[in-house]
């Protein structure tokens, strides 16, 4: 496990070939690039903050940092399941922060060729994609890629503070 | 003789620099009489300077210093008076000094125009008629009409100088910093080569330097050797006035090589010009420079006593791994009481520990007297400043991030706080304004009180301001604590006219943003006529609180203790509604608001009743509040963990801690939740 700088910025580009963890997720599968994963581990329970987004599920103790868990299912709006036995929490490091997220269940590690990547086609307002960088096929299997510095991208978050406010407001 | 690498001493010789720098601007500022002792010390640190500077190879800053000296010399001697002009040249190339000294830090060029114009100014106050004109016969070279053009110095160091720590070849390159010097070897004392003792100075040297500085200038650089050599030094006259320098002697003119061959004259030979190792140095320089904030200067008495816990940290380890080879039953009680053992030095080698990071904040009120006289004589306010505390130690981290609050504090008590001497005057006051900054230690902080005994806040100005910037309603009625926190609202500056002192639209939320940051609250209590204080409120250290774990609804949060004022529960009939919403009890002589933790994080299945539950009375800010909870679980102390590393700051939370099981709970902010609470509660 490296510290430096981590290459999943230069992975942002539209052509991003190398090895990917592959995962499943309200039965699709999706992809992170395998350098920015540090960690695979079970569920276990968080401490769950307060005046946050309900994609954000509290923190977990990562060896002394505290770092914080989504789950991936609410981050997309997908239906809530159960946790189960396969529910791990993959931790993910953009640039310096670690975050983790919560997902049905690992499968696979891909290698994926640069020119493999499809741009993602437009799905309309249904589906956001901006989380995803590309598209790519494993056999007959579709996975999509996802930009784990999207994932965390914090405007949103922001607007909940400002939802939170207008909550506090209202409240009294 | 083994060549040391300088660079290792840079950093040692850039602190004490700066010491030192400080160390004369205190002196310069309290320069008003004919303090010889004062005079002295700034006089030492500007000579030490420049013999570090010479040493190190840091010619620019040595010539600087030198001519600083100079004129510091002439008033050591009583030759010129302290006046506030030349009191304020030299604090003016303090600034430039410290400036070069960045620069060169940085393995950047020292000079600057900057310092150039100060150095003209150092020149021309040197050259100038001095005060006291009493040019005793001889020494006043510089200005007396027979002027000397340069001097002729014969120096022949004793044969134990090297062993003494002095190298000739740095004071002859302090000598080159004066002026064009000429340098030539005397060998007689050389002997045979298996003779050669590599520890003894066996050269001597006949200087020639062809610059019209004074005698008291060349015998100075000499100043920490005179008894270790034979010295004579002779002003070379000149009929005509032509300073005929680097002409004279243009084929002795040699770069100063030979003094270093000269103590190992048998590799004479072999040494090549000084030049080309100077570009490796400077790169050493610049691969330092990054390390520079991480450096820490750390009395002994802390060092011996962490090595004294760690000793018996190793004792009661060995004790306990004896315990655990051979353990029975029997043996548990000696188990415990080696366990407690283990935790009473985890506790002390925590404290150590910490305590190495521990400063004075002294180190940061040295700065206020000089700004306080800027200000002072820019604004034409009489300021006098009073220290108090600045023994008192606070978390490195904490005091370099305060230093800037601080000094927007005390701009702002010069600017807004005191008052002209006339309007002093016409209120019955001393024309001369005080200003006081304390630090003192109070349970489990830093209190750092800021005061002025200025006109206090202006009441109506302050709502009128409000009011203008739509902050609070006309017509509203608020107590003088609500007023007071007015000017803590972004964008908020009563400063009819924007000078360069205040006024810029940066004000007191940013100095209240960045106290907040450090964990830290600051209030103002102020009295029309009498003054206005800040005090600002800091943990002792960013990284361990003390905490009481609460429950609420299956979580449990960390409680500062320092917050805790007690903790009580409520009998029916104690509660009282106040209006529509908001539920107050009394709490010895006031009536405090009770704030549902569960409501305001959101926790399910939480005692929502105030009689269920217990009720924290905590302070934050200067305000008390009653937190419900629904248990409390006991002290601990709380390793603090930010929550921003990897997510972000949460409102009503300082920071998150690992419980003894490895989960996380959240470390509560009083001051935080209170105004969380009075936003809900005002909307």
């Amino acid at each position: 496990m490296s510290d430096s700088p981590l290459p999943i910025a230069a992975a942002g580009s539209p052509a991003a070939g190398g090895q990917y963890l592959s995962f499943r997720l309200a039965d699709e599968e999706y992809g992170l690039d395998i350098l920015g994963v540090r960690e695979i581990r079970g569920w276990q329970r968080v401490t769950r903050i307060p005046r946050s987004p309900p994609f954000v599920l509290g923190v977990l103790n990562l060896r002394g940092a505290v770092v914080p868990v989504m789950d991936l299912r609410l981050r997309f709006g997908l239906p809530q399941v159960e946790y189960t036995v396969t529910t791990v929490t993959i931790v993910v490091a953009v640039e310096d922060r670690l975050f983790g997220v919560v997902v049905d269940a690992v499968s696979d590690v891909l290698d994926v060729a640069g020119d493999a990547v499809r741009p993602a086609p437009d799905f309309g307002a249904a589906v956001d994609t901006a989380y995803i960088k590309g598209l790519t096929s494993q056999g007959e299997r579709m996975v999509m890629l996802l930009d784990a510095a999207r994932l965390l991208a914090t405007d949103e978050w922001a607007a909940t503070e400002a939802a939170l406010i207008a909550v506090d407001a209202e409240a009294a | 003789m083994a060549t040391i690498d300088l660079a290792q001493f840079h950093q040692t010789f850039f602190d004490e620099s700066f010491e030192g720098l400080d160390a004369m601007e205190a002196g310069l500022l309290g320069l008003d009489g004919a303090d010889a002792d004062l005079v002295n010390t700034i006089f030492r640190a500007a000579h030490s300077i420049k013999g570090g500077a010479g040493t190190f190879g840091f010619p620019e800053v040595a010539a600087f210093t030198h001519v600083a000296e100079e004129l510091l010399d002439d008033l050591r001697s009583g030759k010129r008076e302290a006046t506030p002009q030349l009191a304020d040249v030299l604090l003016r190339a303090v600034d430039a000094l410290r400036g070069m000294l960045t620069r060169a830090r940085h393995g950047e060029p020292a000079r600057d125009a900057e310092s150039d114009a100060v150095l003209d100014d150092l020149r021309s106050q040197l050259t100038g008629a001095p005060s006291a004109p009493q040019p005793s016969a001889g020494t006043e070279v510089a200005l007396a009409p027979p002027a000397a053009t340069g001097w002729d110095v014969v120096f022949r160091p004793h044969p134990q100088l090297l062993r003494t720590g002095n190298d000739p070849l740095r004071l002859l390159r302090e000598l080159e910093a004066l002026g064009p010097l000429t340098v030539e070897p005397e060998i007689e004392r050389l002997p045979a080569l298996q003779a050669l003792d590599p520890e003894s100075c066996v050269l001597g040297w006949r200087l020639r330097l062809d610059a019209p500085v004074s005698r008291a200038a060349v015998t100075a650089v000499f100043e920490w050797i005179e008894d270790d050599c034979e010295l004579a030094v002779e002003p070379i006259m000149s009929c005509s006035n032509e300073p005929e320098t680097a002409a004279a002697s243009p084929v002795q003119q040699i770069a100063l090589v030979p003094p270093r061959a000269a103590m190992a004259p048998a590799a004479a030979a072999a040494s090549g010009p000084l030049a080309p190792a100077a570009p490796t140095r400077a790169r050493v320089v610049a691969g330092r420079g990054d390390a520079e904030a991480g450096s820490i200067r750390v009395g002994t008495d802390k060092i011996d006593q962490l090595i004294n816990t760690v000793g018996e940290l190793v004792i009661t380890q060995s004790m306990l791994s004896q315990l655990g080879e051979r353990f029975e039953p029997a043996l548990l009680e000696a188990l415990r009481a080696g366990l407690v053992q283990l935790e009473r030095n985890t506790r002390e080698l925590q404290e150590s520990v910490m305590r190495i990071r521990m400063l004075p904040i002294g180190t940061v009120f040295h700065r206020f007297p000089r700004l306080v006289h800027d200000l002072g004589g820019k604004l034409g306010k009489q300021v006098r400043l009073d220290l108090h505390g600045a023994d008192t130690e606070l978390d490195k981290t904490v005091l370099e991030k305060i230093g800037d609050p601080l000094v927007h504090l005390v701009r702002n008590a010069i600017d807004h706080g005191l008052e002209s001497p006339e309007r002093r005057r016409a209120a019955g006051k001393p024309e001369v304004g005080t200003l006081r900054l304390n630090a003192f230690h109070r349970g489990g902080s830093i209190v750092i009180e800021i005061a002025d005994d200025g006109a206090g806040l202006d009441r109506d100005a302050i709502v009128r301001k409000a009011v203008e910037r739509g902050l609070i309603a006309d017509g509203s009625s608020l107590d003088d604590a609500a007023v007071a926190e007015l000017i803590f609202q972004p964008g908020f500056s009563t400063a009819a006219v924007t000078t360069d002192v205040s006024g810029r639209g940066v004000g007191m939320d940013v100095v209240r943003r960045n106290v907040i940051a450090l964990n830290g609250h600051v209030g103002v209590r102020s009295r029309p006529g009498e003054g206005t204080t800040f005090t600002i409120t800091l943990p002792l250290t960013l990284a361990i609180i003390d905490g009481l774990t609460a429950l609420v609804g299956g979580e449990s949060y960390i409680v500062p203790l320092v917050a805790i004022v007690e903790s009580l529960q409520l009998k029916p009939g104690q509660v009282n509604r106040v209006g529509s919403g908001g539920e107050v009890f009394r709490f010895r002589d006031s009536w405090l608001p009770i704030v549902r933790l569960h409501a305001l994080f959101g926790c399910a299945d939480a005692i929502t009743e105030p009689i269920e539950g217990i009720v924290v009375v905590a302070e934050g800010d200067g305000r008390r509040v009653g937190l419900l909870v629904d248990a409390l679980a006991g002290q601990q102390q709380a390793v603090i963990k930010s929550l921003d590393a990897h997510y972000r700051r949460i409102e009503g939370v300082s920071g998150a801690t690992i419980l003894g099981d490895g989960s996380v709970a959240l470390i509560v902010d009083v001051p935080g939740l209170a105004r969380l609470a009075q936003r809900r509660a005002a909307a």
